[in-house]
């Protein structure tokens, strides 16, 4: 069998080679300069129009940019630099600076950034693209919360927040609106009452009296319904452009997605004071920057293009037409920007704002502080106890590493299960009966071989790969520890075993999730697939297609509609329970509801693939078996579950059975809809492991012994079900 | 009796296509809403002032060049998409095949190793396997993304196919083949017809989870002209907002590939009934 997609593989190496073909010149001749970023909208548009405007001041330079989606930014910047396939500079926010230079993916900033250039830049910026007295990255735009004024609704801005939330409202007006849940828009509050999130030394902070106080604060505000509870950004939006809240607290992406909504008149001014402390809400501050890489760092062409892009010419246009504030001194003396009355606001908020730790600590502070912030929120517990949580639980997440193991007895023991198989091995092919048996069994690999080698490279090869990481850990320096990840997971890291975030509490969650899942999967997809097999049935096309759905639109929109749909104060769930006289269901505070709401998600999500999969199976089965079983006089009930189910089944169970695996690892479901709350309780095992990966600082090797354990315990489970039932494995019954 | 059983049917179905669709409602919402969310608590999500111009935004109309890149990704997802299903069938049916009528060395523990595959999450496998795709020079390359989505989606396609050939009586093989037809002959001429059904589901499934990926597709790809929609879709995702306008408009756009596939799949759910030549 030839391979089976030659020409297509043709087709894609040709681009290849033509790539090969113009870039190698290009490097030779003319300087390419390749530059990477996040940005979309009105901030894309001006820098690839910058970077045009750099090729025609720079002739025999070229400056490739690629946008990329924030969610995989970060992983293909990782993966990219560090094999010579990545940028030469790049957009990122300063905060990643301590986490890049461990890794190795960034260059100090050097004649990109050069001493005479810092008087140029607002101070503030400077700092925060400075680490351990080296400066990594040219500053392009501060990024840091404001407060956004309704002027219908607000003729003059009180100068302090609680000014603001005395005003007087219409009913269904609130004062404030902001993500009152989320520890970025809480770190106003908390600056205020004089805490901090991290210090300097990346040790966690949001601890203690002012921190309580920040939070007590904060739940009187959703408690008097002052400010509105579980607001996200696009509900904050929402409450500010249809008149439903005086003032919001957000950042200029807001600006940007306003546009002209129509009627709206708004301003913007620098948080106001707490009259409380008498202190300023001093927001975090983000500075984006451009980085070079360590390729990068070798180009002179690479760095002047990092410091053209922080220049003068280049900061106005970004400013005037994408809005961004940005930390050139000079370009605030423009009449444009003078004029601009929200970009100054920005600007001035912006210079007292508290620049974000570029520690990776940071990495690991958010989601203790965001579980503490809503359990407060919720009146779960007080806020101190909350705070001394938040803290033992960052101490937990960011213990180092065990120490390192050697490596002897595992290669020991790998050398002993080689020497087993290979005489088990042996001892088989010796047999006069294997052989006979192989020889038949030639013919039947040329069927399966090329199935052997794409899966054996392209998945296995990877899976395992990624479970040997397993037997690793620390960051900068993996090393090996044996199984100490496993011994950690398996001990509940030394709390009590069924304790919060356990890996029993989890896996007892995991098995509840896959099994009311799986059963509802199958029942409704079952049901509605022998309904709409019925020849008979009028409107069959329409149903079928309308059904198909939910599987047909991306799951990762639809999962954050049906998030919409379970908001307390603003989702359709409760309004329908409303019209039926049932009060309102905080669905996201308990358990129960959480779990039923991911459920509720993935079961919409999921039953049309069943649904699919019966009616091809249901066309297996031969018509007259099924008339023959209801002349006999059997109900339908008996036909169905003694003629049609077991027909059904061999068809069937595949599907069932990797269904079923496929639920116990849906980790996005999860994310989308509860995100784990309350208080990461709905996580499941999957979702927790990429937590570890991936909002723990990056401790890959902790992730992949829970990847190895969820694989043991799957196939440990298949092979007893498999036992029992025949499984996927049953010989053919003919 | 009849009459009421069918009413009741059609009641049941009416109440899962509302349940079906409902959601999605929203998501309509959204994408003909210019300003974004207009979620208060309301149960019909009805658009204040519905306009096209979150989909006029997503395929850059009134700009060549945008519309232009936006055809040249459309047709980026259904190349990869289509070959996806094409070379996963293609990989898993003889696979499937053999599987399902020879007895040899290593079947059962194949099949094992292919249920295994599905059981491993893939949470630190993505940087092993840029690596991979780096060695084997695939990087940046849609051939490199469909051969690994194939690859992804051939253990379910043989799993899917393998069931579909259990199920074809062989004595409708073995009457071809002792009609003088070749095991190849027999297989493509009376077979594979049969399993029709099962293949449609399987591409139909390859064919989506090559649609929607955006990950794998978002880091091995480096080229704006070679991107896929979803990559593009997610674009619309930032670290603090979400343009909830073109997002939900553009996941819109591109189930209707989806749903028009679908339709066309489906005569093949309900006309397979080639496994009933030879019955009992």
């Amino acid at each position: 069998m030839r391979p089976p997609d030659s020409r297509k593989a043709l087709g894609g190496l040709l681009p290849l080679l033509a790539a090969l073909v113009v870039l190698w010149p290009a490097r030779a001749l003319a300087e390419t300069v390749t530059l990477w970023h996040s940005y979309r909208g009105t901030e894309e548009a001006a820098l690839v129009d910058l970077a045009k405007a750099y090729e025609r001041a720079h002739p025999g330079t070229t400056v490739e940019v690629l946008g990329i989606p924030f969610e995989a930014y970060a992983a293909k910047l990782e993966a990219a630099i560090p094999r010579a396939h990545g940028p030469d500079v790049f957009i990122q926010a300063q905060q990643w600076i301590g986490a890049y230079v461990a890794e190795g993916l960034i260059a100090p900033a050097g004649d990109a950034f050069p001493d005479g250039d810092i008087a140029a830049f607002d101070p503030v910026s400077v700092h925060a693209v400075t680490s351990s007295g080296t400066r990594y990255a040219v500053p392009l735009a501060d990024k840091c919360v404001a407060l956004y004024v309704n002027d219908a609704l607000v003729p003059s801005t009180p100068e302090t927040l609680e000014g603001l939330l005395a005003l007087p409202m219409r009913p269904g007006v609130y004062p404030l609106a902001y993500q009152v849940n989320n520890a970025y828009y809480h770190a106003p509050l908390l600056h205020a009452f004089g805490g901090r999130l991290l210090d300097d030394e990346g040790h966690f902070a949001f601890t203690g009296e002012a921190a309580a106080r920040s939070l007590e604060f904060a739940r009187g505000l959703v408690v008097s319904g002052k400010v509105p509870d579980e607001a996200s950004g696009a509900l904050v939006k929402e409450l500010f452009v249809s008149g439903r809240a005086a003032a919001v607290i957000d950042g200029p992406w807001l600006a940007a997605d306003l546009g002209d909504a129509p009627g709206l008149r708004y301003h913007v001014e620098p948080l106001p004071l707490l009259a409380e402390t008498g202190a300023p809400l001093r927001p975090l501050l983000t500075v984006e920057g451009v980085f070079v890489t360590p390729a990068g760092a070798a180009r002179p062409s690479a760095r002047a293009f990092a410091r053209w892009l922080g220049g003068e010419e280049s900061s106005l246009a970004r400013a005037t037409r994408a809005g961004q504030v940005v930390p050139r001194v000079a370009v605030w003396q423009d009449g444009a920007l003078v004029r601009d009355a929200r970009l100054q606001a920005f600007h001035s908020a912006a210079a007292r704002a508290e620049p974000m730790s570029s520690s990776t600590a940071m990495q690991s502070a958010w989601e203790p502080a965001n579980q503490a912030i809503k359990k407060v929120l919720r009146g779960d517990v007080p806020a101190r106890e909350a705070l001394l949580e938040a803290r033992r639980r960052f101490l937990d997440t960011t213990r180092a590493p065990p120490p390192a193991a050697s490596p002897w007895p595992a290669f020991l023991l790998l050398g002993l299960l080689t020497l087993a198989g290979a005489a088990a091995l042996l001892r088989r092919v010796r047999a006069p009966a294997f052989r006979e048996e192989l020889r038949r069994s030639i013919s039947a690999y040329a069927y399966v071989a090329h199935a052997v080698l794409a899966v054996v490279l392209l998945v296995v090869l990877p899976l395992a790969a990624g479970a040997a990481t397993s037997l690793f850990a620390g960051r900068e320096t993996p090393r090996y520890v044996g199984l100490a990840n496993y011994a950690a997971i398996l001990t509940a890291r030394g709390g009590p075993l069924l304790g919060h975030g356990s890996f029993y509490l989890t896996l007892l969650v995991t098995i509840l999730w896959t099994v009311a899942n799986v059963t509802l999967h199958v029942a409704i997809g079952l049901a509605l697939g022998i309904a709409l097999s019925k020849p008979v049935l009028r409107l069959r096309p329409v149903y079928r297609v309308l059904l198909i759905l939910p599987w047909a639109v991306p799951s990762y929109v639809t999962a954050l509609a049906w998030k919409g749909m379970f908001h307390r104060q603003f989702g359709a769930v409760n309004a329908l329970l409303a019209a039926l006289g049932v009060p309102p269901v905080s669905w996201f505070s308990h358990f129960s509801t959480a779990f039923a709401a991911n459920v509720a998600t993935n079961v919409w999500l999921g039953f049309p693939f069943m649904m699919v999969v019966t009616m091809g199976a249901l066309t297996s089965i031969p018509k007259d078996v099924l008339e023959a079983a209801e002349v006999d006089g059997a109900t339908r009930w008996q036909g169905f579950r003694l003629v049609t189910l077991p027909l059904l089944a061999p068809a069937l169970l595949p599907a069932v059975i990797l269904g079923a695996v496929w639920t116990f690892n849906m980790f996005n479901v999860v994310f989308l809809v509860s995100g784990g709350e309350p208080d990461g309780t709905t996580d499941i095992l999957v979702s927790e492991a990429y937590r570890w990966a991936f909002t723990r600082d990056k401790q890959f090797g902790y992730a992949a012994a829970y990847a190895v354990l969820i694989f043991l315990l799957l196939a440990m489970t298949s092979r007893a079900f498999g036992r029992r039932q025949g499984g996927l494995e049953k010989e053919e019954a003919t | 009796m009849k009459r009421l059983l069918s009413a009741l049917v059609h009641v049941a179905l009416v109440s899962a296509c509302a349940f079906a669709v409902y959601p999605l409602l929203w998501v309509v919402m959204l994408a003909l809403s210019p300003t974004g969310p207009g979620g208060s608590a309301r149960l019909l999500p009805l658009a204040s002032a519905p306009s096209l111009d979150n989909f006029r935004a997503v395929v850059g109309w009134g700009s060549a060049g945008a519309s232009w890149l936006f055809a040249r990704q459309l047709a980026n997802s259904l190349l990869v998409s289509l070959s996806t299903a094409f070379v996963a069938i293609v990989i898993a049916t003889p696979a499937a095949y053999a599987l399902a009528r020879f007895r040899f060395i290593g079947a059962k523990g194949g099949l094992r190793a292919l249920l295994a595959t599905q059981m491993f999450p893939a949470v630190a496998s993505a940087v092993p396997l840029y690596l991979l795709l780096d060695v084997l020079h695939l990087l940046d390359s849609r051939t490199g993304l469909i051969l690994v989505y194939a690859s992804t989606a051939v253990p379910f396609a043989i799993f899917q196919l393998r069931g579909a050939f259990l199920a074809i009586p062989v004595d409708i093989e073995e009457a071809a083949m002792v009609d003088g037809a070749s095991r190849a002959r027999a297989f493509f001429l009376v077979v594979l017809p049969a399993a029709r059904p099962a293949l449609a589901v399987t591409a139909l499934f390859a064919f989506m989870s090559a649609w929607n990926e955006f990950i794998l597709a978002a880091t091995l790809l480096s080229k704006k002209t070679a991107y896929t929609l979803p990559v593009v879709i997610q674009s619309y995702v930032q670290e603090q907002s979400t343009s909830w306008g073109p997002f939900a408009a553009s996941a819109i756009l591109v189930s209707v590939p989806v749903m028009a596939l679908f339709y066309v799949a489906q005569r093949q759910l309900v006309s397979g009934l080639t496994a009933g030549g030879v019955k009992g």
